[in-house]
């Protein structure tokens, strides 16, 4: 490798940042439905995927920006979210943890497939956007696509976290989350908490989908290069933390990003995975999880 | 009754079995397998077609264009035509064998070929040894193929190791004719099989041939970003950076050189994701400067009027162009026809021997190849990939020179405007 410059290095130090809002983005609503409910949803990925397709296709039908379309799909995701819910996840909601699993997993490969079906195999780049350029600042580079990114990921986020600190049917979602028995009889419709909770968690997902389209290419199978970083994230920070998986979302990216530069990318995943053993056995609830 | 109808109608089928028999005499079986269902069948039903244009210009159905060596036909065996028998493998090995000895026993064919995947090229031709019946591999390109010590084995096409090769020939060109000086390499290969081989085989020819490796990047396929590894070849800045990714990664990384404002000098890519047809349909001009390895070009055909002219005939018939894949199984069905001619014969000892002594000028062909000549292995040394440039949005075909319809372009220093 070359020479190991200041520059070079808070440039590496800052794409790291980026790249870990996403993850973060990712991450919080698996993290937000499992500390709902304890179910682990596999097809989390696949939310992320609809969410790309999502601005993709705002693009090609009706020639508006990912950015433009993003409320659009956002509801769409949350749309989506509740749907599943009603229609898989409150089936299952009393099975065993094992048909939890192969519903959620069912429902990936479901979407996955459909996803095929309906808009072929194609890898698909959305080509020009608003945000589209490189910003130089004292000879730092960033991708206008990156830098809006994070920025969106840092912004959902936030909204998330004052939704459920600072308002009411946050704090019964909250309520929920800790104890199930003792919100319904505080007169909490936790059915209705639940389907939040899917809502939520699938906007997140479709969220960080619509941001990452702008740099990443769109396709299928696409929800499989995120869903295992984001289970690193969520198990890292902590099952059901909001604030954890901020927090993780920012390590695992700055592991990856810097580790891999400085130690070399062929061992980059090999990296997050080890610091993930590490926490696991100094700390096994995660960084921010409650015991 | 009954038993009446079904012995007339068996009577019947064993005199349709006799002409065919007597028929036989002037029709020449060679059997072909190739993925006609099944995740490769895209590319399998071109081949096919590409294998009946062939078939039929051997048998003089339609006008041979000047110079084809296709076009003799089969004159030493008095007039008898050549009959292609199709199996499908599906992709699949085991199939593959099945195929193929059903082809031999059954069938009765003289010779096998495909089989396009070279995992299925692997079992199919492991039936035809035992069987000692020639098996002509037109378009596997796994090298290990030619050195399992076979007797009745034969590929035409290139193997993936002369196709690394190709590269260091293509630095030296560089250097002796165009001036352009090639010292440092970045490699930058993904982490499969494939990759892994590919870095070991660069490695290898660069200690050898002198280059010095500045970088070597082995990347996770399916990678959620590349920042790491642009940031270290934009540190190393290489003379020319070597890489091997299917087509997810391929793009990512090609919008992660942008966003990082890292321009390779040179960028020399190793086939599969940068030429995928989507690889140009997302990027456009974005993908300008590209180098990448190919085994054949469409725009070959505006300096070498033959593969115009075939490919015109393709299109008539079948309404595709030619692509790598199809044009070498094209090419390995001219090659058995000419063996089976020289043979004079279709006894499989006289068809192999045939083969063995094949020497077909490049002309004659549709491959940018300087001809066709087996070694010892029943490897095919005369043949080479091409390297193509996407210029305005566009591949051409800039190396070997001595056939290359464009010059080599490269991309404006860092800090210019182009």
């Amino acid at each position: 490798m070359g020479h190991i410059t200041l520059p070079l290095l808070t440039q590496v130090l800052l794409s790291g940042v980026l790249i870990g809002l996403i993850y973060a983005l990712v991450a919080i609503g698996l993290t937000l439905i499992f500390g709902v409910m304890d179910i682990v949803n596999f097809a989390h990925g696949e939310f992320v995927m609809l969410g790309m397709y999502g601005a993709f296709w705002g693009v090609a039908y009706l020639a508006l920006d990912p950015l433009v379309t993003l409320p659009l799909t956002a509801l769409l995701l949350f749309a989506i979210g509740v749907l599943v819910y009603r229609l898989v996840i409150r089936k299952i909601l009393a099975a065993p943890m094992l048909s939890q699993i192969f519903a959620t997993f069912g429902l990936m490969i479901l979407l996955r497939g459909m996803a095929q079906f309906l808009w072929k195999p194609d890898h698909r780049l959305v080509s020009h956007s608003l945000v589209e350029g490189r910003l130089t600042v004292m000879g730092l580079q960033f991708g206008g696509p990156q830098l809006v990114a994070g920025a969106g990921a840092v912004i959902v986020t936030a909204a998330v976290w004052l939704f459920l600190n600072r308002t009411r049917l946050g704090a019964a979602l909250e309520a929920t989350a800790i104890d199930r028995e003792a919100a319904t009889l505080m007169g909490i419709d936790t059915g209705r908490m639940f389907a939040l909770a899917w809502g939520i968690g699938a906007t997140c997902a479709g969220v960080a989908g619509v941001l990452l389209s702008t740099f990443f290419p769109i396709f299928p199978e696409v929800g499989a290069n995120f869903i295992l970083i984001a289970f690193v994230v969520v198990v890292l920070g902590g099952f059901g933390s909001v604030a954890g998986a901020f927090l993780a979302g920012l390590i695992v990216g700055e592991v990856e990003v810097l580790g891999g530069f400085l130690v070399g990318p062929a061992y980059k995943t090999a990296l997050v995975l080890t610091l993930l053993l590490l926490v696991l056995l100094i700390r096994p609830r995660g960084l921010l999880g409650k015991a | 009754m009954r038993s009446l109808i079904r012995r007339l109608c068996l009577s019947g089928i064993s005199l349709l079995m006799t002409t065919s028999l007597s028929y036989a005499e002037t029709e020449i079986k060679v059997g072909v397998l190739y993925p006609l269902t099944g995740a490769a069948a895209a590319s399998g039903v071109e081949e096919k077609a590409a294998a009946e244009l062939a078939a039929a210009i051997i048998n003089r159905e339609i006008p041979a264009p000047p110079g084809l060596v296709a076009g003799i036909g089969l004159p030493n065996l008095k007039g008898a035509k050549l009959k292609l028998v199709f199996g499908d493998h599906q992709t699949n090995p085991q199939v593959g064998a099945t195929e193929a000895e059903r082809l031999i026993t059954q069938e009765h064919v003289v010779a096998l070929l495909g089989c396009y995947l070279s995992n299925v090229t692997a079992t199919a031709s492991q039936v035809a040894e035992r069987y000692g019946i020639p098996f002509l591999n037109g378009s596997s390109s796994s090298t290990p193929l030619t050195q399992r010590g076979f007797k009745w084995f034969f590929r035409t096409s290139p193997h993936d190791e002369l196709f690394v090769a190709n590269f260091f020939d293509f630095f030296k060109d560089l250097e002796t004719k165009k001036g352009i000086k090639i010292k440092t390499l970045g490699l930058f290969n993904e982490n499969t099989l494939w990759g892994t081989e590919t870095t070991k085989l660069e490695t290898r020819l660069a200690d050898e041939q002198g280059y010095s490796i500045t970088e070597k990047i082995i990347y996770p396929a399916k990678t959620t970003e590349m920042t790491a590894e642009v940031q270290r070849l934009k540190a190393a800045d290489p003379d020319v950076v070597l890489q091997s990714s299917y087509l997810g990664d391929a793009l990512l990384s090609m919008k992660t050189y942008k966003e990082q404002g890292f321009t390779p000098r040179m960028l020399l890519a190793n086939d599969t994701g940068f030429i995928d047809s989507e690889f140009l349909k997302t990027l456009g001009h974005d993908a300008d400067f590209v180098l990448s390895r190919d085994v054949w070009s469409l725009d070959l055909g505006d300096r070498f009027p033959l593969i115009r002219l075939v490919n015109d005939l393709i299109r008539q018939r079948n309404n595709i162009n030619f692509t790598g894949s199809s044009a070498r199984e094209f090419t390995a069905v001219a090659v058995i026809a000419d063996a089976i001619n020289r043979a004079g014969s279709t006894d499989p000892e006289a068809i192999r021997k045939a083969l063995a002594a094949t020497d077909i000028p490049g002309q004659g062909t549709i491959m940018p190849w300087k001809g066709i000549r087996f070694d010892t292995t029943g490897q095919n040394v005369l043949g080479s990939g091409i390297i193509v440039q996407v210029q305005n949005a566009q591949y051409v075909t800039v190396w070997p020179l001595d056939i290359a319809t464009h010059d080599i372009a490269l991309p404006a220093p860092a800090g210019t405007k182009h």
